[in-house]
């Protein structure tokens, strides 16, 4: 990890054209005033967001996400922004798209969201996944709404010459989502599911360590459930190799500034001792040995 | 042109806008320009090492946060190391807000504290997150005049005297800082609440009380703003829901010499750039010259004037 690098998927942008007292090259975070393009229903649970941004916003890397200025819906007036990962970046289109479960305040404001409208997108924020130099296999597993946080990722690490194999896990083979996306990228995607069993743990462990055996991994990564952490943890010791869990938490700021989306860490892999850290700005991904499951 | 710049004793700020202790940090230097902002206030740290409260921190109100973080501080070392500085690159003065379990600590944390770097001192005597049910000092006159006696043997700096607002008498407590020898107060920290999921019947914040921030907040805390100017001779800075010029001008004419955004830093960190604008436009529009001839210019009702001549 420590000779790894972050992932640029392209060079930082222009500095904003605003007054800034000669601090303009500093700014690498906005409220990104970003034009839905569209905004449709996926299945019966989820919708894909795609939002025209400005520069600022495309620089995003792999596990980034935006604090999104959730508007008002009904009864629903979410007061503090929602944190949401990014699900692809097209610089070159200048577009950035999420993939979100409509389930809360913030997201029935989003899924109101009409093509034209504006949205307030804050980012990007946060430590990203950290891709070892030379990789040449990661694995990414993923099970619902995840998917969304490792797809960039996915489609990183394919253009860095490394093999990406996909685990994407669901209740039924109807709710896979971005398995073709994932595929267009250039991904080996292999879907579970609980329909047929496929998606247990221990048959999921078995296809990693299958997987190892072909080409050995040089990154597990999850993100999201507790079960998939506590088995990267597994494989991550068993294979020696590294792992990272990309998390998410109720958060005030989102800038490192409110120490409210705080989760208790390992000070180091192993480490009984344990240190508060903030998910915001110290992650939202971590290495998966010093996170630990509440 | 504008006059924006008011005075904190000896303190000048080249506008009246700063942040709340604890709705900021480094990561703002990201995003928007400091040196526009009139003072810079960081953090509440402690002499030593603390984590802060369990998880989860924070419950979203209507128009409203219920925050209970418990003050995690990295201690006095790594804020002179680091944040002095981080800090020094930009030209607002720092002010540190410290917090201690004694009266002696305050002091002796005040003194640590006075380098070049730090132009002064808040004493965070009102945090409604730590241990005994929210209790704190600035509940105490006594314990308040305590803490600002013993910050002000230990330090040259100016102190200023962050007050609760889970008081009977704000006044009682403004005078006793006062009388300490505070150089300021900053009316008010958080308001001392709780919110209970009726799902899961557990309470919000795992700390069961929380500080209630946000826009919510700011009648109540305007309230109190203005009765601690009221009791004073003193600057008062106004701190409470403040996210647009509109609120900060409001507390300007209640008493305060100057106002701190805290949770509207989170929702948008544009919040306090865009009250100092607006706040120039609405002296423009109106005709004023200088922003401090609105401080403490309420006027009170004909009919009240009338009152107090005819002993109605």
């Amino acid at each position: 990890m420590t000779n790894s690098v972050p992932i640029p998927l392209q060079p930082a942008p222009s500095t904003p054209a605003s007054s800034c007292g000669g601090h303009c090259a500093d700014f690498t975070i906005a409220e990104n005033l970003c034009q839905v393009l569209s905004n449709e229903w996926v299945n019966a649970e989820y919708k894909h967001l795609v939002l025209k941004a400005p520069p600022i916003a495309l620089a995003v890397l792999p596990g980034q996400f935006f604090h999104l200025n959730c508007p008002p819906s009904g009864n629903d007036v979410p007061y503090l922004r929602r944190p949401m990962s990014l699900y692809r970046v097209s610089p070159q289109d200048c577009t950035i798209e999420f993939l979100y479960k409509v389930q809360g305040a913030g997201t029935r404001g989003l899924a109101t969201l009409e093509p034209g409208a504006t949205l307030d997108a804050f980012g990007p924020v946060g430590q990203g996944f950290t891709l070892p130099p030379q990789a040449r296999h990661v694995l990414v597993l993923a099970r619902g709404v995840g998917l969304a946080t490792m797809a960039p990722l996915a489609q990183h690490a394919v253009q860095r010459g490394a093999r990406v194999t996909a685990i994407l896990s669901a209740r039924s083979p109807a709710l896979v989502m971005s398995e073709q996306y994932l595929r267009s990228v250039g991904a080996d995607v292999i879907v579970v599911h609980d329909q047929d069993g496929s998606s247990d743990i221990a048959h999921i462990e078995k296809l990693v360590r299958e997987r190892h055996a072909q080409l050995p991994f040089d990154l597990l990564t999850t993100c999201g459930s507790n079960r998939f952490l506590l088995a990267l943890q597994r494989l991550g010791q068993e294979l020696d190799v590294p792992a990272q869990v990309a998390l998410e938490q109720l958060m005030g700021c989102a800038l490192g500034m409110c120490f409210a989306c705080v989760r208790p860490f390992r000070k180091s892999p192993g480490s009984e001792t344990m240190s508060y850290r903030r998910v915001c700005w110290d992650g939202p991904v971590f290495d998966a040995q010093e996170t630990v499951t509440w | 042109m504008v006059d924006m710049s008011v005075s904190i004793g000896k303190l000048t700020l080249q506008n009246p806008v700063m942040p709340g202790s604890g709705t900021f940090a480094e990561g703002m230097a990201k995003v928007i320009d400091l040196n526009r902002l009139g003072a810079i206030v960081t953090k509440t740290i402690t002499s030593d090492l603390r984590e802060g409260n369990t998880p989860p921190r924070v419950a979203e109100l209507r128009n409203s946060t219920l925050f209970s973080i418990g003050i995690p501080s990295k201690g006095p070392e790594h804020y002179l190391e680091e944040l002095v500085p981080f800090y020094r690159n930009y030209t607002p003065p720092l002010v540190a807000s410290i917090s201690a379990n004694t009266v002696e600590e305050f002091g002796e944390l005040a003194a640590r504290l006075s380098v070049p770097g730090v132009a002064a001192i808040e004493a965070n005597i009102s945090c409604p997150n730590l241990k005994k049910d929210g209790q704190a000092f600035g509940m105490d006159p006594q314990a308040t005049e305590a803490v600002i006696k013993a910050m002000k043997r230990n330090t040259d700096l100016q102190v200023w005297a962050k007050l609760s607002p889970n008081v009977g008498s704000i006044a009682v407590i403004a005078r006793a800082a006062e009388q300490g020898g505070a150089d300021a107060l900053v009316s008010s920290n958080a308001i001392l609440a709780m919110a209970i999921d009726i799902e899961s019947h557990q309470p919000k914040v795992a700390n069961l009380m929380g500080g209630i921030t946000g826009s919510a907040t700011k009648p109540i805390l305007l309230r109190m703003a203005y009765q601690a100017a009221q009791a004073v001779s003193i600057p008062v800075i106004g701190c409470g829901g403040i996210a647009t010029a509109e609120d900060a001008i409001e507390y300007l004419l209640a008493g305060c010499t100057a106002v701190q955004v805290g949770t509207a830093n989170f929702i948008s960190t544009s919040a306090m750039p865009r009250v100092i604008d607006d706040l120039q436009a609405y002296c423009v529009r109106r005709g004023i010259t200088r922003i401090r001839d609105l401080v403490g210019a309420m006027k009170v009702h004909e009919a009240k004037l009338l009152e107090a001549r005819a002993g109605l």
